[in-house]
């Protein structure tokens, strides 16, 4: 067991918030399996594929910001969250339940 | 209302947001993510939720199906919105040194859950379904 430095917190702030973050992607990826599933429900024409890119697309894009802020977090004081990467995690997620919406309706 | 769009228009503003009294400890900073991504988490599952009342319960009938896939859609969209105004807003008391914002949400967030299984116990006590 090494001493941690002296830059590093003892109640693992950074990891815990990592974490946080793999979480959140985990549950973004289910949500994407989901939302796949009731895209490609019918015979698969081109309106439905184009949909599924769209979710692909999104959930792509989630993981993108994910893994920025999770490398942001290796430092040993990472910086506040940005206010673009927030809006881009919401964005995402409420582009999902839009997408859920216009499919069920 | 107009705190909710004064609230809106830093969202766009990340400046803004930094000019504000002094960067707090970055650990308070971390808490305050964590806390956003635990709402984002709960948007993701009522989402989820609304996918799956309409993918897995096919014996409903479509008006009540739709309706709760509608409800738990528009509650996840409503959670990630108010997630990322809560979390600005947060950030900022806590640059300028103030107490954190109260919120109605989570109550009216535990009453719409609580609302949507009491529906559902009722759907299916009174047998509202296509099948038997």
């Amino acid at each position: 067991m090494s001493a941690p430095g002296p830059d590093r917190d003892a109640g693992l702030q950074p990891e815990r918030t990592r974490l946080a973050w793999r979480r959140t992607t985990l549950a973004c990826s289910v949500v994407a399996v989901l939302a796949l599933r009731q895209a490609l429900r019918g015979s698969g024409s081109p309106v439905e594929l184009a949909g599924a890119a769209v979710i692909a697309l999104i959930w792509l894009a989630f993981l993108w910001v994910a893994h920025r802020r999770i490398r942001e977090l290796a430092a040993g004081r990472p910086r506040p969250l940005a206010l673009r990467a927030a809006l881009a995690a919401v964005a995402c997620t409420t582009a999902l339940a839009v997408f859920a919406m216009t499919v069920i309706l | 209302m107009i705190d909710f769009v004064k609230d809106v228009r830093l969202w766009f503003a990340p400046s803004r947001l930094r000019d504000e009294g002094e960067t707090p400890d970055y650990r308070f900073s971390l808490a305050n993510e964590r806390t956003f991504l635990a709402w984002i988490r709960t948007s993701l599952a009522l989402v989820g939720g609304g996918f799956a009342v309409d993918q897995f319960l096919p014996d409903l009938r479509w008006g009540v199906r739709v309706g709760m896939a509608l409800a738990l859609l528009a509650v996840g969209a409503a959670c990630a919105l108010r997630a990322v105004n809560h979390w600005v807003r947060c950030e900022r008391a806590m640059r300028r040194g103030e107490d954190l914002p109260l919120s109605r949400f989570p109550v009216l967030l535990s009453l719409g859950v609580g609302l949507v299984a009491v529906a559902m116990v009722v759907v299916v006590l009174l047998g509202w379904t296509t099948g038997q």
